[in-house]
């Protein structure tokens, strides 16, 4: 595929070619529906004859995000994706990974749970992403992108963010995003980074003590109180940090708005055509899409609350970053939340139904 | 006098490894721990990879490794140690990748990863280290704990109904495709000591060539959750644990390939 180029295609497939352009050295994965294409359409390009990415079908999720903690440390930029149930599996290791501040990319394409659940899509593993997951005071950057387009420019902003801040960043899709098709141009090749770049740029990095330098200790372990509050305060200096610099929204038709609807990823799209619905009706309300759902854009909900009448949570879930918003906004305009679950993706209507009801 | 003028050249018949941090350790007195990490320091040192090894400890009583051993570390969850180890080196081909882990971490959280990772023939060491109990949680029960054995959680001895049999994840290991070189030793003479040297030294040279996964065994004492003298341990190991656990080389495919 020659760089440039628009072409069609779905957006788990989005990721893997990104990742084989943004100069990923290794994607560790474990099929789970629907994001199984993303392993199926490296293993299909088999970039380790071209770019010398390394492509491993781990044993389990468990297996698959130890691999990355494991590339991580030893500085490269390695990655890997799966659906909810599988992601839940991956949590102990995403904690050690936030714990010993190690860059890596994971794509959640969820679907609907709790438990085994559904192979529909659904965004209700927001609490999961955005709130820690795993034990232990801790934060994924998370992104969430809301067409085929964000998957493919996300893989690299993800890696960016990971780097900049040595903390796990996370790609939060669902399986609508994952399996659609749309029209996207692809990133750029970029080379991946030489041995010699790795080391210079991650010098805390697990690399062997080239010339003889002190070794490097990758560990989330300090048995000592005093040491480990240390420890957690810097991680949190550094979340406050991507709190004040990271945050990313996208606006639509606020300027006038009198509601705002609030939505991220496919859930925005419904949101989009029930605000042009709406208006059509003589209805003012227009969007906030959070593009980072952590750092989540809460200055910004606070400037739009001061402005409008009140908002509508649209998330295909029973009601998680409602909460996020409820703390933003600290009561001043009603915050309702309007979701379906169970996989099931809402029709742009039944928004305008339930904009009309709540207020 | 310093000590270099007391030790003149040509006498040193015996030193420590300069691998071997200055540090005290935290293993029990009589622990077999102190000597693998001796060997693994000698055998690094002697190949000349101190720049070149990435290393994984457990989560067990080799936890701390990495304050011990001068090399890169990369601390695992509790049983993961095998998968990092098989993306650092398929990601750093020419680094020596090894990982150092005792029974609870290798033999049952972590079956899936050590089978795993083994059967891949990433080219890797594995350092298993079976004492047959937990240290580092206070003494409870194995998977390759002995039947009848006492420890904290089968306090009345370990019964097959019901607690199920020691599992021979080595000879399990020796099965698999994957694997190259296979062993297990002990360190509870001299002779033995050397023969692990030599084991450690033959894998680390297998994974460098490429042949496939590798597999130590040290058969090891953990006196203190045994609750024994470190040379009633001892005694007790070779006749106990060594019916269970012949010594000796299980698979050496290294050999046949060159």
């Amino acid at each position: 595929m020659a760089d440039q180029e628009v072409t069609l295609m779905k957006g788990n497939e989005a990721i893997a070619h990104a990742a084989i352009r943004c100069g990923c050295d290794g994607y560790f994965g474990y099929p789970i529906t629907p994001q199984s294409e993303v392993l199926e359409t490296l293993a299909a390009q088999k970039p380790w004859e071209t770019t010398g990415m390394v492509v491993l079908q781990a044993e389990s999720e468990v297996a698959s995000i130890n691999m990355v903690y494991g590339g991580a440390a030893s500085g490269k930029k390695v990655m890997t994706s799966s659906s909810s149930p599988g992601i839940s599996l991956m949590q102990e290791g995403i904690s050690y990974m936030a714990g010993a501040e190690l860059p890596a990319l994971i794509v959640n394409v969820m679907r609907g749970g709790p438990g085994l659940g559904t192979i529909q899509p659904s965004q209700s593993d927001y609490f999961q992403a955005c709130k820690g997951g795993g034990h232990g005071d801790y934060h994924l950057i998370v992104l969430a992108p809301s067409s085929v387009q964000e998957m493919a420019d996300f893989v690299d902003l993800a890696f960016e963010l990971a780097f900049r801040y040595r903390n796990p960043a996370m790609i939060l899709a669902d399986g609508a995003i994952g399996q659609m098709m749309e029209k996207v141009m692809l990133p750029p090749f970029k080379p991946r980074r030489t041995e010699e770049q790795i080391i210079k740029e991650c010098p805390w990095a697990t690399t062997g003590r080239v010339g003889g330098r002190n070794p490097n200790i990758i560990t989330s372990l300090e048995l000592r109180s005093e040491e480990m509050e240390i420890i957690n305060n810097n991680i949190q200096k550094k979340y406050r940090k991507c709190e004040e610099k990271e945050v990313r929204f996208e606006e639509y038709l606020l300027d006038d708005a009198e509601y705002a609807i609030m939505a991220f990823g496919s859930a925005a799209r419904v949101a989009k055509k029930s605000i042009d619905n709406a208006r059509a009706e003589g209805i003012k309300v227009g969007l906030l899409r959070p593009i980072t759902l952590w750092p989540f854009p809460t200055k910004e909900v606070q400037r739009i609350a001061s402005k409008v009448k009140g908002i509508l949570s649209v998330e295909f879930n029973a009601g998680q970053m409602v909460e996020d918003i409820r703390l933003a906004v600290g009561g001043g305009i009603p915050v309702q939340h309007f979701g379906r679950l169970g996989g099931i993706i809402p029709d742009p209507d039944e928004v305008v139904e339930a904009l009309k009801r709540m207020f | 006098m310093t000590r270099e003028e007391i030790i003149e050249k040509g006498q040193v018949v015996y030193k420590k490894p300069t691998l071997l941090n200055d540090v005290p350790m935290h293993y029990c007195p009589g622990c077999s721990h102190g000597v693998v990490h001796k060997l693994v320091a000698d055998v690094i040192e002697e190949m000349g990879m101190t720049e070149k090894a990435i290393a994984i400890s457990p989560v067990g009583c080799a936890v701390f490794a990495y304050k011990y051993i001068d090399v890169d570390w990369q601390e695992a969850a509790h049983g993961r140690a095998p998968a990092l180890a098989s993306a650092v080196k398929r990601l750093w081909p020419d680094r020596l990748v090894f990982t150092y882990q005792g029974d609870g971490d290798l033999a049952c959280i972590g079956t899936a990863e050590t089978i795993h990772a083994l059967n891949r023939a990433e080219n890797i060491t594995i350092i298993f280290i079976n004492n047959a109990i937990y240290g580092m949680t206070g003494g409870q029960m194995a998977p390759t704990t002995l039947l009848g054995m006492k420890t904290a959680t089968c306090p009345y001895g370990r019964e097959v109904s019901l607690h199920g049999y020691p599992l021979h994840i080595t000879e399990l290991a020796a099965q698999l495709d994957g694997t190259c070189y296979v062993t297990r030793q002990a360190v509870h003479t001299v002779a033995a000591i050397n023969r692990t040297k030599k084991a450690i030294r033959k894998a680390f040279e297998y994974s460098m060539q490429g042949k496939g996964s590798n597999l130590v065994e040290v058969v090891s004492t953990c006196n203190s959750g045994w609750k024994m003298s470190p040379e009633k341990a001892n005694k007790w190991m070779e006749e106990n644990m060594f019916a269970y656990y012949h010594l000796g080389d299980l698979k050496d495919n290294g050999i046949d390939s060159k």
